[in-house]
Parts: structure tokens; C-alpha cells; sequence
């Protein structure tokens, strides 16, 4: 039979494998992005930064002086540490969007200056502004303009937050999409400026757990048990989250915020502290993808930016906020993309953008998309 | 211009009542805002324990956005809203409804992700004393046959149902109801009259918005007239008759 097609079944299995690891972190990337626009309504352009920071969270629990964390414990802490981090920015930033007020421009203000204070002490640190160095008058280490640039980010954003208690926020909230998308993808690139800065660009190792070292023969193919268990992992993550979803009271809530916000509200759900959580979960699950890639692929601070574009790709395909497309679209394109390589190997890296764009001609909405 | 002020004799049988009995809900001098263009001008009512309370008034005259601004809906609003003795006038809207106020919305606001059973389950409980899941099937047998349903796929009728159920098992004991009867069938729109009367014998008291003053007229204990933005009259339920031409002319029927 694989005679019949011309190509050797060791090499089609071999990237089918392949085609369902990608898959498997489009999926849980997808879902993570699906489930974010779903409720906030924002693209956010973080989320391959965020990916890349379950990566290093791993790394860095394993590789640090005071006490070492290893794969499994990291599976769990990491999605928690960057879907905290998440959640504080999207207290701090991403809901400050909506709130259409008088101390709108003061928020924007602010944060530039959190943003400019952070870039200031990077600098200081590496003495790329010589005059500014001198007005200080010594050169900071590196650790001390992060944690000045840190201490400095959270003192204005607690502040936004405080001032925003003093506003009733407006409940016909429609902001534009474009403010998210552009706070977003900022901040990526300053997430990930500050890691190139601190790690260079090579990539760092991450090995394998001991558990999960080898292989096994299927016999038609070598399948390395870890490549395996990230399939398995992801494939049981996404069901799990679509289960949450559709089928539980928190799923319910998630829905009917999706669908109408302001009703929800108006029942007694304090529906800021959903938002919260849910874009704190959708984070947490880009940590986890990256948590899963780390022995697969180095960490290295432009993992995520060189990931997130096909995953958007992937998103816009499945349809904007569908929870069930993000993951079948995932996996999908996944394989798609791997027959793409054995077959015409040439367009393997266009293939999915491609398929974009007949998407987008015949079915504007996406395959599981609902027609606004 | 005809003179519509408040007639004297309605406000001294006001502020008589409201000595009697502290009312559950009062609205005072309440104004607010869609964005720049200003839709209430000083609204002003009261709902006393166990009442059932009409606005009526014209399309456009601020009924469904009183009810919004006092369920905390409108961000931009003024004046005072004491309910159970509290002032809620700057309270956010989930903070209001966990005080125990129920909101059925114009619209019905059905959940179409949602099924019918989901969205009757989803609003959380407020306070102890709402009814029990199977005595509110048992007001609307319909929902419970139509559980497993869409939301959105109920007819007219049967979400307007599920729109008012959903609010009766959360301990709410004040309801806000928006036009329930609008655009339905008069065998519906009778059976929501019923249930609105088996409401008020448990002792909900309910703020309704209507244009129907027929329906209206067989529900409630008193009508406040609204017309721009303004409360512009009172009339007890009893004198409904006796201020026909009065009425007629508020509502231009």
C-alpha cells in the first residue's frame, strides 16, 4: 500500500508523529487563545511570551541556587506561576481598557512610565545610556535594575488599580480590539527583549525526566516515550478543558460571560474576577505548553514568537473563541502539516496559511466559528 | 400645554403610606445617562413590602431605563435608591443583586450557549427563601419538559418563562420585571398574569414595566405614569376607571 504512494511508511509515520507533537502544542496554545477572546474580546499577542516563560519558569526551578524543582513538580508550578503573573497583569492592565474614564489617559500615562522605567533600569544595567549612568553616578548589576524596574512597574500599576476603585466602570463596555492587541504584543516584545538581554538567544537545555527517557518500537515506527506523553498530555488537558467548559456550573458562568457580561452581573457574579480567572487560565495553559516543549525543543527567549504566528493561523481557522476548534483545528493542522512534509515538502511551512486563507474566502468565521 | 404635574392629593397619600410602611424600594430624584444624552430627569416611586407596582408610559419615555439604572446597569446615574433600607446608588450591579433584587430584562437575555436548564441554574443564590426548583417546574411545566433544550430555541413565550424562573430560585425578593407580556400570545400573556398574582401572594414585590395598561390594571396596586424621564402622576389601581381619559391621554392610546 504505502509502495502504491511512493513513500516509505517509516518516514509517513515519521512525521505524522511530528505533525501530532506540533499539533499538540497548537492545540493547547489555540485553546489558550480561544478561551482569552472568547470572554476579554482581546487577541492577546502575549500569549507566545507566556509560553516561553513556562519554559524558563521550568528552567528555572531546576537550574537555581536556592532549591532545585524538577519536571513533574514543574508541570504543576509553572502554569501556576505564569498564569498568576497573568492574572495580575490582567488586573492591572488589560481590564484598565475597558473602563472608559476620566482617569483613562492618566492609566495609559502611567503605565508608559512603568514600561519606560523598566527599559531605564535594563539600560542603566547595561550602560547603553553612558549619561545617564554617570548622573547616577555607578553602574547598577543587572539584578538590582530588574528589581528596580520590577518594584517600579508594580507601584504604578497597584496604583491604577487603586484609582480604579474609585470609578463605577461603565457597563456598556465595547472597547476596541486594536488596545488589547497592541498592550499585548508590547508587552511581548518587552517580555522577550528582557530574556534575550538576560540569556542570550542560543537556547538553554532541558532534559528529559528520567521516567520519560527512551523509546518504544511500534513496530512501523520508534516512538520516543516522551514525544508520546506530550501528545497524551495535551490531548487530556484540552478534553479536560472542554469538559469545564461545556459541562460545569464555572463552564456555564464562562459561557453566559462570553454572551452577555453585563446580564451576568446583574444576577450577583462578580463578573471582573471571572475575567480574571479565565484569562489567568488561558495563560497558565500557554505555561504549561511551554513547560511540555522545554525538553523537546531548548528554551530559548523566541520560542513562542516563532510559534505564535502559525497559532494564530491555527485560531482564525478554527473560528475566533471556539472552544472545540482550537483544539480539532490544533491537531489538525498539526497532521496537515506534517503529511505537507512528506509529500511536498516545500510548502510545509505555508501549508497552514494557506489553508487561512480558503478559510477565510469561503468561511469567514472559521470552521467552528458562530457567524456574528 | 396641559398642566402634568403631580396632583397634590396623590403626594399627600404618598408620603401617608410611606409613614405607614417603610417601602422596600425608594427611588428618588433619580437621573441618568446613556453616554452624553441625559434619559432620566428625577425619577421618583416607591414599592412598598408585598406591592405590585406599574411604570407605564409611552416607547421612550425612560421605563426600562429606570429599571437599569436602578439595577446598576447605567454608569453615568444620580439621585438616590434606598432598597431594604440601603442606599445603592453607587453600588455595583452584582453587589445590588446579591442585596436580593431579581432583574428580567426586556430582551430576556436567555443565554443561547446555554441549555434551558443551564441558564434556569445559572444565576447564583442570593439569600435563603427562594422557591424550590420543582415548584417553579411546576408554575412552568413547559421548562421542564424543554430542559435539555437550547436556551434560544424556546419559543417567545417559554423564555419570557425562563427568564422570570431563573430569578425565582435565587432568594430575590424584589423583581424588576421588563415588559413580560410584550409581543406574546393572550393565553401566554394570561398565564404570566397568574403567575405574577401567585408571586405577589408570597409576598414578592415587584416593580413591572408595562405599555399594556389592561394587563397591567389586573396586577397591579398602583401605577406610576413616567413621561420624559419624569414620574408625572400616580394612580392607585382602584381609580384606574375613574382616570380613563387621563391615562388615555399619558399613553396616547
Amino acid at each position: 500500500m504505502f509502495d502504491l504512494i511512493g513513500v516509505p511508511p517509516q518516514a509517513l509515520f515519521g512525521q505524522l508523529l511530528l505533525g501530532l507533537i506540533n499539533g499538540s502544542f497548537y492545540a493547547l496554545l489555540s485553546l489558550g487563545l480561544a478561551v482569552i477572546f472568547g470572554l476579554l474580546n482581546i487577541i492577546n499577542f502575549a500569549h507566545g511570551a507566556q509560553y516561553m516563560l513556562g519554559a524558563f519558569a521550568a528552567y528555572l526551578l531546576l537550574n537555581n541556587p536556592l532549591y532545585s524543582i524538577g519536571y513533574w513538580p514543574a508541570l504543576i508550578l509553572a502554569p501556576l506561576i505564569v498564569g498568576g503573573l497573568g492574572m495580575l497583569l490582567e488586573r492591572n492592565l488589560i481590564s484598565q481598557l475597558n473602563v472608559r474614564s476620566k482617569t483613562r489617559p492618566l492609566i495609559f500615562i502611567a503605565s508608559f512610565v512603568a514600561i519606560f522605567l523598566a527599559l531605564a533600569a535594563s539600560h542603566l544595567s547595561s550602560g547603553a545610556v553612558p549619561d545617564l549612568v554617570s548622573l547616577v553616578g555607578y553602574k547598577l548589576d543587572p539584578a538590582a535594575a530588574y528589581g528596580i524596574a520590577a518594584i517600579g512597574a508594580l507601584l504604578f500599576t497597584s496604583f491604577l488599580s487603586a484609582t480604579n476603585l474609585l470609578n463605577a466602570p461603565d457597563a456598556d463596555q465595547n472597547t476596541d480590539h486594536l488596545y488589547g492587541l497592541l498592550l499585548t504584543f508590547g508587552l511581548a516584545i518587552i517580555i522577550q527583549g528582557l530574556f534575550v538581554n538576560q540569556y542570550g538567544s542560543s537556547g538553554l537545555p532541558y532534559t528529559i525526566p528520567d521516567e520519560l527517557r527512551g523509546g518504544q518500537n511500534l513496530g512501523f515506527m520508534f516512538l520516543p516515550i516522551y514525544r508520546g506523553w506530550v501528545i497524551v498530555a495535551s490531548l487530556v488537558v484540552c478534553i479536560a478543558t472542554w469538559l469545564i467548559i461545556e459541562k460545569t456550573k464555572l463552564g456555564a458562568y464562562l459561557r453566559a460571560a462570553t454572551e452577555n457580561p453585563t446580564l451576568l452581573s446583574a444576577f450577583g457574579v462578580n463578573v471582573p474576577r471571572l475575567v480574571t480567572f479565565t484569562y489567568g487560565f488561558g495563560v497558565a495553559l500557554a505555561g504549561l505548553a511551554g513547560v511540555l516543549a522545554a525538553p523537546i525543543y531548548s528554551v530559548n527567549p523566541n520560542m513562542g514568537a516563532d510559534l505564535i504566528i502559525v497559532v494564530f493561523a491555527v485560531v482564525v481557522i478554527g473560528g475566533m473563541g471556539s472552544i472545540l476548534g482550537a483544539i480539532v483545528t490544533g491537531f489538525m493542522l498539526g497532521i496537515v502539516e506534517g503529511l505537507t512534509k512528506v509529500f511536498y515538502p516545500e510548502a510545509a511551512s505555508v501549508v497552514i496559511f494557506v489553508i487561512m486563507a480558503i478559510v477565510l474566502l469561503i468561511k469567514p468565521a472559521g470552521l467552528f466559528g458562530r457567524t456574528a | 400645554m396641559p398642566e402634568r404635574g403631580l396632583p397634590e392629593r396623590g403626594l399627600a397619600e404618598a408620603r401617608a403610606i410611606r409613614q405607614a410602611s417603610a417601602p422596600v424600594l425608594a427611588v428618588s430624584g433619580l437621573e441618568a445617562w446613556y453616554g452624553e444624552s441625559h434619559v432620566l430627569h428625577g425619577i421618583s416611586f416607591d414599592l412598598r413590602p408585598g406591592e405590585v407596582v406599574t411604570l407605564l408610559g409611552r416607547n421612550g419615555a425612560g421605563k426600562t431605563t429606570t429599571l437599569r439604572a436602578i439595577m446598576g446597569l447605567l454608569a453615568k446615574r444620580q439621585g438616590s435608591v434606598i432598597f431594604d433600607g440601603a442606599e445603592t446608588i453607587a453600588l455595583p450591579s452584582r453587589t445590588i443583586a446579591r442585596l436580593g433584587m431579581g432583574y428580567v430584562p426586556e430582551e430576556r437575555g436567555i443565554f443561547a450557549s446555554l441549555s434551558v436548564e443551564e441558564n434556569f441554574m445559572l444565576p447564583p443564590v442570593v439569600k435563603p427563601g427562594g422557591l424550590a426548583v420543582e415548584r417553579i417546574y411546576d408554575m412552568f411545566p413547559n421548562l421542564r419538559e424543554r430542559r435539555k433544550s437550547q436556551g434560544t430555541k424556546l419559543s417567545g413565550g417559554e423564555q419570557q418563562m425562563l427568564a422570570i424562573a431563573r430569578i425565582l430560585r435565587t432568594g430575590a425578593r424584589t423583581l424588576l420585571l421588563d415588559e413580560p407580556t410584550e409581543g406574546l400570545a393572550p393565553v401566554i400573556v394570561q398565564q404570566i398574569g397568574r403567575t405574577i398574582r401567585e408571586l405577589k401572594k408570597d409576598g414578592f414585590n415587584i416593580v413591572l414595566v408595562e405599555q399594556n395598561f389592561h394587563f397591567a390594571a389586573t396586577v397591579a396596586d398602583r401605577h406610576f405614569v413616567v413621561e420624559q424621564g419624569k414620574v408625572v402622576d400616580m394612580i392607585p389601581n382602584a381609580d384606574l376607571e375613574a382616570n380613563k381619559t387621563k391615562l388615555h391621554s399619558y399613553l396616547g392610546v
